[in-house]
C-alpha cells in the first residue's frame, strides 16, 4: 500500500482535514442553505437521514450486552455488566445503563438493533477502518464517500448533504460533489469600512493558487455564517462556553489517544442545529453528526458509560424535537469497530471487529436484525460479523433516501426490514 | 502569481519569496529585517545559518524562557473538596506548561529547534487530557527538544521508554498475561512503519514485546518488571526472537519503509501534503541513511529544489500555533502572565493547543484549518494583538505607504491585488490594518 493511500486513511480519521479532498466542492453555504429553506424548502413527508459518526471503535459488547452468556462473564470479569445491571431488551440482551433514552425508544418500537455489523477482513486500524466505513469500500481504498456517490448521482447539490462542525467527513466527499460543512457558534464581525475592508479581503480571485483560494473562502463564508444563517442560530447555546474550558474539564475526552473527533462542540450542541434546520425546511436530505472518544484501551467502564451517556442524552433528546416535525427522521450511529472479546490488562480492551449498529426515530420499526455473533466461535479472538454493514446502506438508500443502492455501492446487498 | 490546473504557481518563486518561504517553514515567520538578511546572505547560507542556530542557553530566548518546576500534587483521596482542588492545581500547572512553550517558541531567537520539537509533539502526539501530568508532559517535550535532531532510532528508543506516551498509550500496567495492543499498533502504524507495512500478527506480537512496564507516580519511572514482561520467542515482521521493547524498536526502525516513512512525515509537514515526488524521496533518504540522520534529512529538504519550488511555497495552511506565534514575533508581543489565559482561549478555539492533541494521530494539516469559524478567532486574536504591539512602522509611513509596511512588518513577500486595495482603504486606522491584515488570506498560508 502506498503512502498516498496512507494519507487517504489519515483524511478519513478527520486527522488531515477533508476541505482539500471535495472535489470541487464549494465549500460551504449557511447563505445557500438559508436561501434553500425559504425558495425550495424540503417537500413534506421527505424524509431525513441522521448519521452519528461515533469514532475511536466502541466497545459493542458493552452496548448491547449479552450480560447472561457466561463466555461474556468470564472473558472480561472486570469489565462485565451483571443481568442485573442492564436494561434488558429480550433474546438474552441488555442495554448498557447509560442508554436510558434508547431503553424508552426500544419500548416504543422506534429503535432497531442490527446486530453483528462489520465486514470481511476487518481492519484493526482506526484510520483504515473508519475510511472503509465511510467509503463503503472493504476491499480497495476509495476515493470518493458512499454519501458523496449518492450526492453525484442525484442532482449534485452540495446542500442535500450537511456536516455539522469545521471540516467535512470523507463520507460526504462524493467525485464530482461534496456535501457542506457548517460550523457552529456565535459570530462578531467587524463594522462599518472596516466591514466592507474585510468583505474586500476575502472576494474570489480567479488566479488564486488553491491554498490562498481556501483561505480566501474562509473569509468569504465568515460573513454568509453571521449575516443570513444567524436567524436559525439564534436561540441556541453558543459553543462559546467551551472556548475556555479547561482540560480537566474536558471529561468527554479522556477516553484515550485515537478518540478521534469529527467536529466541533458537543454531540448535542450539533444536534439542536440539525433540529433547527430540519424545522427551518432547509433543502437538506442527509446530516453527519459525531461524538469522539471511544477508544477505551483502559479504564473502559466509566469512560464508555459517560459517552454512552452524552450519545443517549442527544439522541434522544433530538427524537423528541423532530418527533412531530413535517419531515420524517431516522437516525443511524455507527463506529468503526467493535473491541475485542476479552479485556486486557488494562481494564480495557482492544481493536475488535463487528458491533451492533442502531437506527432509530419515528418511521423505523424498532426489533433486532440480524443475528448475534457467537462470543465461542471467534476470529483470532475476535467477533464474526453476520451483517454486512452495505445492507444496512443500502436499506437506508433505499428507503429513507430513495436511491438505488447498487448505484452507490456498486453493487446490491439484501435489504433489512428496519424502515 | 499564475496558478495552473493544480493550483500550484507556475512561475518560480523570486529569491526573497524563497526566503521568506524558507523562515516560515523552519521557523515561525521572519521580520522583515531577517528577510532582507536572509535575502542578502543568500538561500543556502540562510539554510546553514538555521541549522547552526544557537542551542540551549546560547540563546538569550531560550535562557529568558527556562522551563517550569511543577510541584507534586498529592493524591487528594476521596473527599470531594480535595479532588477539586487538585483537578484545579492540575489545570494550572497544564495552563502553565502550555504557555511556557509558547513562550519560548516567541522568544527564541534560532527558532528552528522549537519548530522541530513542534513537529515531533504532533508526530508522537501525546495529550495531557489523558496522562494528567504536566511533569511528564515537560520531560517527553525536553526529550523530543534533545533528540529531534539525532538519529531517529535512539528517538524512537527513548519513547517507547517514555512515561507520558506509556500511559497515553497504555504500555504502563500492560502484562504478559493479558498484553495491551495500543502502543504495539500505533508504533507500527504512526510512529515507525505507516499502515500497510505490518500484519495483525505483527501487532499481537510486538505487544507482547512491550510488556512488563509499570509506572511509578512517585518517581515517574516507568520501572520494569520481569515477571510481568512475556520473554518467550515472538514472530515480528517475519524474523522470530525474543524481542523486547528495545529490540523490537530496532527492527522497526531499520526497515526501509521506516526510512519512507520517517521522510514522508517531515515533507508532509514541513512542505506540502500528499505523497513525496519519487526524486524528492530519493535524495532525501539519501541523506537520512543507514544512521537515521533527521538533521542531515531536514537540511536535504529545505535545500531541496522542489522544496524551494512553485510547488511547495504556498502550499500549506498555517496551523494555529505557527499562525499565533508567527503574528507575536512579527509584533514583537511578549506575552505576560495576564495575556496567558486569552492566547491559550484562543488557541483552544482555533482548535490546536500545545499538548493536547485531538488523538494519537496528531493535528490535521492543510485546508482543514480554513473555516469560518477560524476566520473569526484569529479577527478576535488580531484584534487584541494590536493592542499590544508597537506598531510605529506602520504609523510612521505614509498612508500611501502603510499596506506594504504592514507586508514588511508580518514577513509577507507580497499582497495579492484584492487585498492590497482592501487593506488600503482602512490604511488610515493602523491598527485596524494591522488586524485586517492579520486575516488577510495571504498571512494564513504558511
Amino acid at each position: 500500500m502506498d503512502l498516498w493511500t496512507r494519507r487517504k486513511f489519515l483524511i478519513a480519521s478527520g486527522v488531515v482535514g477533508a476541505g482539500a479532498l471535495a472535489a470541487g466542492g464549494a465549500v460551504i453555504g449557511w447563505q445557500d442553505l438559508a436561501h434553500g429553506a425559504a425558495t425550495r424548502p424540503l417537500a413534506g413527508g421527505t424524509p431525513v437521514l441522521v448519521l452519528v459518526t461515533l469514532y475511536g471503535g466502541n466497545d459493542g459488547l458493552n452496548t448491547v450486552i449479552p450480560a447472561g452468556d457466561s463466555a461474556y462473564q468470564d472473558a472480561r470479569p472486570d469489565l462485565a455488566y451483571t443481568p442485573g445491571q442492564v436494561l434488558d431488551v429480550g433474546e438474552g440482551l441488555g442495554l448498557n445503563p447509560a442508554l436510558k433514552g434508547l431503553h424508552s425508544l426500544w419500548g416504543a418500537k422506534e429503535l432497531a438493533i442490527v446486530r453483528g455489523v462489520g465486514y470481511p477482513q476487518p481492519s484493526h486500524s482506526h484510520f483504515q477502518s473508519m475510511d472503509i466505513w465511510q467509503t463503503a469500500s472493504p476491499s480497495a481504498p476509495a476515493t470518493t464517500g458512499w454519501l458523496g456517490r449518492w450526492l453525484d448521482a442525484h442532482g449534485r447539490d452540495p446542500l442535500a448533504a450537511v456536516s455539522l462542525g469545521g471540516t467535512l467527513p470523507p463520507l460526504l466527499a462524493g467525485a464530482t460533489t461534496s456535501g457542506s460543512a457548517l460550523p457552529l457558534g456565535a459570530f462578531h464581525l467587524p463594522k462599518g469600512r472596516t466591514l466592507a475592508s474585510f468583505t474586500a479581503l476575502g472576494a474570489a480571485a480567479s488566479d488564486d493558487p488553491a491554498t490562498l483560494a481556501a483561505a480566501a473562502t474562509a473569509d468569504r463564508d465568515l460573513l454568509t455564517v453571521a449575516h443570513t444563517f444567524g436567524p436559525v442560530l439564534d436561540g441556541l447555546p453558543t459553543s462559546n462556553s467551551t472556548a475556555t474550558s479547561t482540560p480537566t474539564s474536558t471529561s468527554a475526552s479522556t477516553g484515550g489517544a485515537a478518540s478521534g473527533s469529527g467536529g466541533e462542540g458537543s454531540l448535542a450542541q450539533q444536534l439542536d442545529v440539525v433540529a433547527a434546520c430540519v424545522a427551518a425546511k432547509a433543502p437538506t436530505r442527509v446530516y453527519a453528526v459525531s461524538l469522539g472518544g471511544f477508544d477505551t484501551h483502559a479504564g473502559e467502564k466509566a469512560t464508555q458509560e459517560q459517552l454512552l451517556g452524552e450519545f443517549d442524552q442527544a439522541v434522544s433528546g433530538f427524537l423528541g424535537k423532530v418527533a412531530h416535525s413535517a419531515n420524517p427522521v431516522v437516525l443511524a450511529a455507527y463506529s468503526e469497530f467493535g473491541r475485542r472479546v476479552q479485556a486486557n490488562a488494562n481494564q480495557g480492551t482492544d481493536h475488535g471487529t463487528a458491533a451492533p449498529l442502531f437506527v432509530a426515530g419515528a418511521p423505523v420499526r424498532g426489533g433486532f436484525y440480524g443475528a448475534q455473533p457467537s462470543l465461542t466461535d471467534l476470529d483470532a479472538g475476535d467477533l464474526k460479523f453476520t451483517t454486512d454493514f452495505r445492507s444496512v446502506y443500502a436499506t437506508l438508500l433505499d428507503r429513507v433516501l430513495a436511491a438505488d443502492p447498487k448505484q452507490v455501492l456498486g453493487q446490491d446487498f439484501p435489504r433489512l426490514g428496519f424502515v | 502569481m499564475k496558478a495552473d490546473a493544480t493550483g500550484a504557481a507556475a512561475t518560480a518563486p523570486s529569491t526573497r519569496a524563497q526566503v521568506a518561504h524558507l523562515l516560515r517553514r523552519a521557523g515561525f515567520g521572519g521580520r522583515a529585517d531577517e528577510i532582507d538578511a536572509a535575502e542578502q546572505a543568500g538561500y543556502e547560507a540562510t539554510v546553514a545559518a538555521l541549522l547552526a542556530g544557537p542551542v540551549g542557553s546560547a540563546d538569550p530566548g531560550v535562557a529568558a524562557t527556562p522551563p517550569p518546576a511543577f510541584a507534586d500534587i498529592p493524591a487528594p483521596g476521596r473527599d470531594p473538596a480535595a479532588r477539586k482542588q487538585a483537578n484545579r492545581q492540575r489545570a494550572q500547572q497544564y495552563l502553565q506548561l502550555a504557555s511556557w512553550w509558547l513562550d519560548r517558541m516567541v522568544r527564541a531567537s534560532g527558532p528552528l529547534v522549537e519548530k522541530r520539537t513542534w513537529f515531533w509533539h504532533g508526530h508522537w502526539a501525546t495529550s495531557v487530557v489523558k496522562v494528567r501530568s504536566a511533569a511528564l508532559m515537560l520531560r517527553q517535550n525536553q526529550t523530543l527538544r534533545s533528540l529531534g535532531g539525532g538519529d531517529f532510532g535512539a528517538l524512537a528508543q527513548a519513547m517507547v521508554r517514555d512515561p507520558a506516551l506509556a500511559v497515553w498509550l497504555d504500555e504502563a500496567g500492560s502484562t504478559r498475561q493479558a498484553p495491551n495492543e495500543n502502543l504495539a499498533r500505533e508504533l507500527m502504524e504512526l510512529f515507525t512503519l505507516g499502515v500497510g507495512h505490518y500484519t495483525e500478527d505483527d501487532v499481537r506480537a510486538a505487544a507482547r514485546a512491550l510488556t512488563g512496564w509499570r509506572l511509578d507516580r512517585t518517581s515517574g519511572q516507568l520501572v520494569f518488571v520481569p515477571a510481568a514482561h512475556d520473554d518467550t520467542p515472538k514472530t515480528v515482521l517475519g524474523r522470530t526472537a525474543n524481542y523486547d521493547s528495545v529490540a523490537l524498536v530496532d527492527l522497526l526502525v531499520d526497515q526501509p519503509a521506516s526510512h519512507a516513512w520517517v521522510v514522508t512525515r517531515m515533507w508532509n509537514r514541513y512542505a506540502a501534503p500528499g505523497p513525496v515526488p519519487a526524486d524528492v524521496m530519493s535524495r532525501l533518504q539519501t541523506a537520512y541513511g543507514s544512521g537515521r540522520d533527521l538533521t542531515a534529512l531536514l537540511r536535504a529538504l529545505l535545500l531541496d529544489p522542489v522544496f524551494r519550488g512553485p510547488a511547495v511555497v504556498g502550499a500549506l495552511a498555517k496551523q494555529p500555533v505557527e499562525y499565533v506565534v508567527g503574528a507575536l514575533r512579527a509584533l514583537g508581543v511578549t506575552p505576560d502572565d495576564a495575556d496567558r489565559t486569552m492566547l491559550l482561549a484562543a488557541l483552544r478555539r482555533l482548535g490546536q493547543v500545545p499538548f493536547e492533541p485531538p488523538n494519537v494521530g496528531g493535528w490535521p494539516s492543510g485546508d482543514a484549518w480554513l473555516t469560518a469559524a477560524a476566520v473569526q478567532a484569529r479577527l478576535d486574536f488580531a484584534r487584541w494583538a494590536v493592542t499590544k504591539a508597537d506598531l510605529g512602522v506602520v504609523s510612521s509611513a505614509p498612508v500611501g505607504s502603510r499596506v506594504d509596511a504592514t507586508a514588511r512588518l508580518l514577513g509577507l513577500d507580497a499582497w495579492s491585488a484584492r487585498s492590497r486595495a482592501a487593506l488600503q482603504e482602512v490604511a488610515g486606522q493602523p491598527r485596524t490594518l494591522v488586524a485586517l491584515a492579520l486575516a488577510a488570506p495571504e498571512y494564513a498560508v504558511n
